[in-house]
């Protein structure tokens, strides 16, 4: 057992924050939101010199070979300025897809120009009807010759608005939420039948509804084996919440730190509000839920690169249904003990507030993963069992 | 980062695992699989079976006759003895005044009293809060006053003395200076309890058991070598004892323990065609508390290795015991919602209710004591205030 940083890690860790605090400070967020684009590619191509896009590749394509927990620290720095390029959805969803599932030579043509922050993808797996069901796909992909022809359509397509390539889950074979049968599927948004509705999330960064009418894709556009998608598609999910997990603890911290320094600051009585015990009490709660949901999280990042699924699966939605839950907390009493100014636009705990939520709402919700997690074997008695 | 024990870690775990399930005698064995109450003769002869195995005292260095074992292994060996079910050895004296008096004590203090305690010879308790005196412990009254002899004359009550009935030592606070600022005069005195004036009367708990006792202390005459520390030294002393061991007090094995009886019972108990832990309802917040006792087990794993590598115990080592505490209630008040009807019965029910259920509500109704002992969590967050967050002071 060793959570001790590595002088690498803490080296990345170190300068994601310094990055995140010089080059993207809340006040960025707070400009781009009415940007179309949200974000800026020369933003995009730096964090690709820092070597961060590579962070979770292979050497091969140019990456750095890490593994999660590196990632994690960038994520955790990202959340703590609320930094809105499309990291989770290029690096850490599409660019793992392509990692776990592609070829030598889709990784070298997909990957290699992500790394150096050439371009940016997102991953097209939610559907409006599928809740957070991975399995529920009725995007399909039926055969045409030797390619495919694809229909259907995805909702809340993260960075879907930018992408330069969007991993697409479809159907093809079998019923609406059959395990079996999903593949995935390499789409290049200018394709004809392509039709990318740009919308802006709560949390002021972009994504798209995607609609696909009979696009044509070749055989070299199917990522990873047909019909056999489902596993990949949750490993890429799990990755996604641990991710969540380690921005949500950067949102959460800096929510806890505005506090305290607002209750070190704000005098009401004739006093800083913060030597009021019923304050103090809530800032301590919350102190415990963030440390709970940084503990989950270093769990979390921990097992996403674990191929032993039931310790992967429940180390992850431990992770998820703690961030929901402490997410909620904390940022709910940073806004409260803030007080009217925290429920203005002008005040930045309400973005970081939005942004929990976002990141509680992504890759299964708090019920989902107490669901998942009651149905592994490890809750029943069997191997990984705590109780 | 590495989230797993070494293969040596992993083979002490079994080790400890097979010598405790060996080594219970059979009629406390019986009792520890319904979690039954032990009574102190039973803890006693626990003490001394773990003693003869060298394992008393976990977190004791050898130099006293500990097993000198490193924190990873002392965590592992607590959290099995948590597990195993078999009885809590009384904590006062191999948790509290021992490794005060490895710290503070003098050598005959150290000769007279840590070998009695570790082989449990000599039981203690704890004389700190008085009927006035609770949470604002600074403000204690008993008083020792020195009767120019040589002794100390002790007069005063002390509450919430847990097992005080059976102990043989108590140590105390004491005012031995009235006139000074209240923290500034308190002393810390080892009081023999077959001295005369000493009378523990005790309480029935909510639970049933008499855990609690007032103990009065009537012209009780202390040598003034069982003081400990300086004159009017002993709040730093008291004080000291909240650094000691804060990996050991997150009670992760006895939560995982409680769940697991959660579990058994909703499986035996019957639900429609299914049983009660495929009650929606009920299984989600099974399945939620677990999620929150894993997470609570992550960071007392946090706060393990980093007093593993030596750190100063980290922002992540002053929430277990409130963490902690909340845990082990809510896991006896699930057991209570999943009993049902069961769970209205009482004392003296044997063959009403499954064995498995027979202790429940008694635990029910003493764990509530977990969030006020040692500090209420209440006094917990204040001091995480102040030293944590530094929020401002009135």
């Amino acid at each position: 057992m060793d959570f001790e940083l590595t002088q690498d890690q803490k080296m990345i860790s170190e300068s994601a924050a310094a990055f995140a605090r010089r080059e993207s400070p809340v006040t960025r967020l707070r400009a781009l939101r009415a940007d179309p684009l949200g974000y800026t590619k020369a933003t995009w191509k730096k964090m690709g010199e820092l070597g961060w896009l590579g962070i979770l590749l292979p050497a091969a394509v140019g990456g750095f070979g890490g593994s999660f927990v590196d990632a994690g620290l960038i994520l955790e720095a990202l959340g703590s300025t609320l930094v809105p390029e499309p990291f989770l959805a290029s690096v850490v969803l599409a660019g793992s897809a392509i990692r776990l599932a592609g070829s030598d030579a889709q990784r070298e043509r997909y990957l290699g120009p992500l790394v150096t922050g050439d371009t940016t993808l997102a991953f097209a797996y939610a559907e409006s009807a599928g809740r957070y069901d991975p399995a529920h796909v009725t995007v399909r992909a039926s055969k045409d010759g030797r390619g495919y022809r694809l229909s259907g359509k995805k909702s809340f397509v993260l960075n879907g608005h930018a992408a330069d390539v969007i991993v697409v889950s479809a159907r093809t074979s079998g019923g609406d939420a059959e395990s079996r049968g999903v593949s995935l599927f390499l789409v290049d948004p200018k394709e004809r039948g392509v039709r990318v509705q740009p919308i802006q999330t709560m949390d002021g960064h972009h994504a798209a509804m995607v609609a696909f009418e009979d696009v044509a894709l070749g055989p070299e556009h199917r990522l990873g084996d047909e019909d056999g998608a489902l596993a990949t598609v949750e490993r890429v999910l799990d990755y996604g919440s641990a991710a969540a997990c380690a921005e949500g603890v950067g949102v959460l911290k800096r929510s806890l730190d505005m506090t305290i320094e607002y209750l070190g600051t704000r005098e009401q009585f004739g006093v800083k509000i913060g030597s009021f015990q019923a304050l103090q009490h809530r800032a301590v709660d919350m102190f415990v839920e963030l440390e709970t949901a940084r503990s989950t999280s270093i769990l979390a990042s921990i097992r996403a690169d674990d191929d032993d699924d039931i310790e992967r699966k429940a180390a992850i939605s431990t992770a998820k249904v703690q961030l929901a839950v402490s997410g909620r907390f904390v940022t709910q009493q940073a806004i409260q003990l803030h007080g009217g100014i925290g429920v203005t636009d002008e005040h930045d705990i309400g973005l970081y507030f939005k942004r929990m939520h976002v990141l509680n709402a992504l890759f299964g919700d708090e019920e989902f993963h107490v669901a998942r997690y009651a149905s592994l074997p490890s809750f029943h008695g069997g191997r990984g069992a705590v109780a | 980062m590495d989230l797993s024990f070494t293969a040596e870690q992993i083979a002490f775990r079994e080790e400890v695992r097979a010598i405790i399930l060996a080594s219970l005698p059979e009629h406390l064995r019986r009792k520890a699989e319904i979690d039954a109450h032990f009574e102190p003769d039973e803890v006693k002869e626990w003490h001394r079976i773990l003693y003869a195995k060298g394992w008393a005292a976990p977190h004791w260095p050898a130099a006293y006759g500990g097993p000198g074992l490193d924190v990873t292994r002392r965590f592992i060996l607590t959290e099995e003895l948590e597990l195993s079910g078999a009885p809590t050895l009384s904590p006062f004296g191999l948790m509290m005044v021992g490794p005060l008096l490895m710290q503070y004590g003098t050598d005959a203090q150290k000769k007279r009293f840590l070998p009695k305690i570790l082989d449990g010879s000599e039981v203690w308790c704890q004389g700190y809060s008085e009927p006035n005196a609770g949470s604002d412990l600074a403000s204690l009254q008993c008083r020792a006053q020195d009767d120019g002899k040589g002794n100390f004359v002790v007069n005063g009550q002390k509450t919430w003395t847990t097992y005080a009935q059976y102990a043989d030592w108590m140590f105390c606070l004491v005012r031995t200076d009235p006139a000074a600022k209240k923290q500034a005069g308190i002393s810390f005195l080892l009081i023999d309890m077959k001295t005369p004036g000493v009378l523990a009367k005790p309480m029935l708990t909510t639970g049933g058991t008499p855990a609690f006792c007032e103990t009065f202390l009537e012209d009780v005459v202390v040598p003034r070598d069982n003081l400990v520390g300086p004159l009017h030294g002993g709040w730093t002393i008291a004080k000291s004892l909240l650094g000691h061991e804060r990996t050991l007090i997150g009670a992760v094995g006895t939560s995982r323990r409680a769940l697991r009886r959660v579990k058994q019972i909703a499986k035996a108990t019957p639900f429609g065609d299914a049983t009660l832990l495929e009650h929606p309802g009920i299984r989600s917040k099974i399945a939620r508390l677990e999620i929150k006792l894993r997470a609570h087990q992550m960071t007392n794993y946090r706060a393990v290795a980093s007093a593993q590598l030596g750190h100063a115990p980290g922002p992540e080592s002053s929430i277990l015991k409130i963490r902690g505490s909340e845990i082990l209630q809510q896991c006896f008040e699930l057991a209570m919602e999943v009993m049902g009807h069961d769970s209205l019965a009482w004392e003296n029910t044997l063959g009403v209710i499954p064995p498995a259920e027979q202790n429940i509500a008694s635990a029910f109704n003493y764990t509530r004591a977990t969030t006020i002992y040692g500090g209420s969590n209440e006094i917990q967050k204040n001091i995480i205030a102040k030293l944590v967050l530094r929020l401002p002071s009135t």
